[in-house]
């Protein structure tokens, strides 16, 4: 099923405004991931589309009909929760066929659904545990197969991973990817976890500051941001965005800083931009004489590759990733260049399109 | 570790040292009382309280000449009734209080709080009026209608229902669950607890009602047990303190059964792994 969402509006009284202009579409049968700070709606989003917060203006349609006005009952979904939001007082069995016993099925489909999401989930054995005495993991799996159980064929995952430790997360994410792929659920998963969203996701919606910021695949929103937030939000370590003015006497060239120049073929668009490049697109030498052009201030020595924090002549903070071990002091002046793969950004952030061969390094 | 130990037993010695002795305090009146409830009244009008001679006889006399049973009868009756009636009205009203959205919700909440401030003492005499008029006087109605619901439970109710998580409502919203059946199939059994502690607490008030069904009813056919032994005091049994005692040890024993049993229900983590 799919669903799609257009000019979807939120405000909770005349001042504030929760989201803005929201319009989507998402295909059946797709993984998608809502990702944005915490604090930009996009949980809210989740829930207006599953119907639990109404919607202030535009329209959220489920397979062309239009869904405004409907319960959550009757959009035929189901939804795992951050914290799960199991009945304590209930075993996992009847966790699992609650909705579907609250949905009236026959009692025999309802012993062969729960029977077969326990199965999936790996959870037959604890069938008659009580929530309590099961693991975060454990539970978070009841969580699965309440919504594996259902015939609903779009499901809807609020952060469900967040309170699980790193190890159980990289397992159940794969375990939750594996799921929507064999049962060919319409997936809208909602995290801020950048990491989360790029592998696996089939389209990106990144959302921040009540806006849309852009939605694409992980590789274009990787490769081709549109602004500078979604490129500082996606990539550890982060993008390195610096300020650049237009050189005053030829407009055909940025200065990034007194050292790092950049002349492009066409004129330069804006008088004050900003240049993002990513860590592992630069390189450090030392110094030779007087050519440094920025101070090493830390290094952070991960094993396969080395992260170095150095403050540019102009004071900017920059961090490169360099591969393997590397051997900087603290205080050594280095020389930093880049490579060819630059983001152009205005003054406000918003990507300015410049191509690859227009620009030659000075 | 031997060093260490030492200190802590001796500290524990003084511990529990301190809290039997205030607990012989406390519980002496108690075990004075069951203790005579043994003793012939002979023995205890002449001041013997350590004679040996002790038999159920005074139980058997209390059971056998006096209406205590059929007081006993009637104080359940009341008692159970009282119970189910607030558990059931409380946790509706409570549940409106904290899922429904209506128009002055807060000052109708505040108004329910408000009769909390006035104590029962002070309604009674308009409430004595109202009972009268409506021709309920000394009936089991009197000792109930009254009581059905109860501000204390609604707020005690509602503290409770606000501390679910509010993923629970969403979770039973997406499986299509109207009101009825979310406070049914998950309000209810969510908030067990809170349901046995206040079934107790108006189980064990409506038991210890003294002075409302003192006002309301003069014949055996009706009155609790505690208005029943006071009745035993002034007449039938003149000063057969020996059997009043048994009697009183009587009343007393379905208050023990219910803090017992409902100790068994007051423990914690009964609701761990709702959420995390």
């Amino acid at each position: 099923m799919s669903i799609t969402l257009n000019n979807v509006r939120k405000d909770y009284d005349s001042e504030t405004e929760v989201l803005k202009d929201i319009s989507v579409e998402v295909e059946t049968g797709e993984f998608f991931v809502i990702v944005g700070p915490s604090g930009c709606g996009k949980s809210n989003l989740l829930r207006m589309i599953a119907g639990l917060t109404p919607i202030t203006a535009g329209e959220v349609k489920i397979d062309d009909t239009v869904v405004n006005d409907l319960p959550p009952k009757a959009r035929k979904l189901t939804m795992v929760f951050q914290n799960y939001a199991l009945f304590p007082f209930l075993s996992v069995w009847d966790n699992v066929a609650f909705g579907l016993k609250a949905r009236k099925l026959a009692p025999d489909d309802i012993n062969a659904r729960v029977k077969e999401a326990l199965k999936m989930v790996n959870l037959t054995t604890l069938a008659k545990r009580k929530p309590r005495e099961l693991s975060g993991g454990q539970r978070q799996r009841v969580a699965l197969a309440r919504a594996v159980a259902s015939d609903a064929k779009i499901c809807l995952m609020d952060e469900p991973l967040s309170n699980l430790d790193a190890q159980l997360r990289i397992k159940m994410r794969q375990e939750i990817y594996a799921l929507q792929r064999k049962l060919g659920l319409t997936l809208i998963y909602v995290t801020h976890d950048q990491v989360e969203a790029m592998t696996m996701a089939d389209h990106i919606m990144v959302l921040n500051d009540r806006h849309v910021q852009q939605i694409g695949t992980p590789s274009e929103i990787y490769q081709n941001p549109k602004n500078a937030f979604v490129a500082k939000f996606f990539g550890t370590p982060q993008i390195n965005i610096l300020p650049a003015t237009r050189s005053a006497d030829n407009n055909h060239m940025i200065n990034v800083s007194s050292d790092l120049q950049i002349i492009l073929s066409e004129e330069v668009p804006a008088e004050k931009l900003q240049i993002g490049i990513r860590p592992d697109d630069m390189q450090i030498r030392l110094a030779e004489g007087v050519d440094g052009n920025a101070v090493v201030k830390n290094t952070e020595f991960l094993g396969d590759e080395t992260i170095v924090y150095a403050t540019l002549n102009s004071g900017n903070d920059i961090h490169v990733v360099m591969t393997g071990k590397v051997d900087f002091r603290n205080y050594e002046p280095i020389k930093v260049t880049a490579n060819s793969n630059l983001m152009f950004f205005d003054a406000n952030g918003k990507r300015i399109d410049i191509s690859k061969e227009a620009y030659v390094h000075a | 570790m031997n060093v260490v130990a030492k200190p802590k037993i001796a500290k524990n010695v003084w511990n529990y040292l301190l809290l039997s002795v205030l607990a012989l305090v406390v519980l002496a009146p108690f075990f004075i009382g069951l203790w005579t409830s043994f003793l012939p009244t002979m023995q205890i009008a002449k001041g013997n309280f350590l004679s040996t001679d002790l038999s159920f006889q005074n139980y058997v006399d209390a059971f056998t000449q006096t209406p205590i049973l059929h007081y006993l009868g009637n104080s359940l009756v009341i008692s159970t009734v009282t119970m189910f009636a607030q558990l059931l009205f409380c946790s509706m009203s409570a549940y409106a209080f904290v899922f429904l959205d209506f128009k002055y919700k807060r000052s109708l909440f505040v108004l329910v709080l408000a009769t909390m401030m006035l104590p029962f003492e002070a309604e009674i005499i308009p409430n004595f009026s109202t009972v009268k008029a409506m021709g309920l006087l000394n009936s089991y109605s009197v000792m109930i209608i009254p009581f059905l619901t109860s501000a204390f439970g609604i707020f005690m109710l509602r503290q409770s229902f606000k501390q679910m998580p509010a993923e629970l409502k969403e979770a039973a919203d997406i499986e299509g669950l109207g009101h009825l059946q979310f406070y049914w199939r998950i309000v209810m059994p969510y908030n067990r607890i809170s349901l046995i502690t206040l079934g107790a607490y108006s189980f064990l008030g409506a038991w210890n009602q003294y002075l409302w069904p003192m006002l309301t009813t003069f014949s055996n056919s009706f009155r609790p047990v505690q208005n029943g032994l006071r009745q035993l005091q002034s007449e039938e049994t003149f000063n057969d303190w020996g059997m009043i005692q048994a009697t009183a040890a009587i009343v007393v024993i379905p208050t023990l059964i219910v803090l017992f049993v409902g100790q068994h229900y007051f423990k914690s983590g009964a609701n761990e792994g709702a959420v995390k």
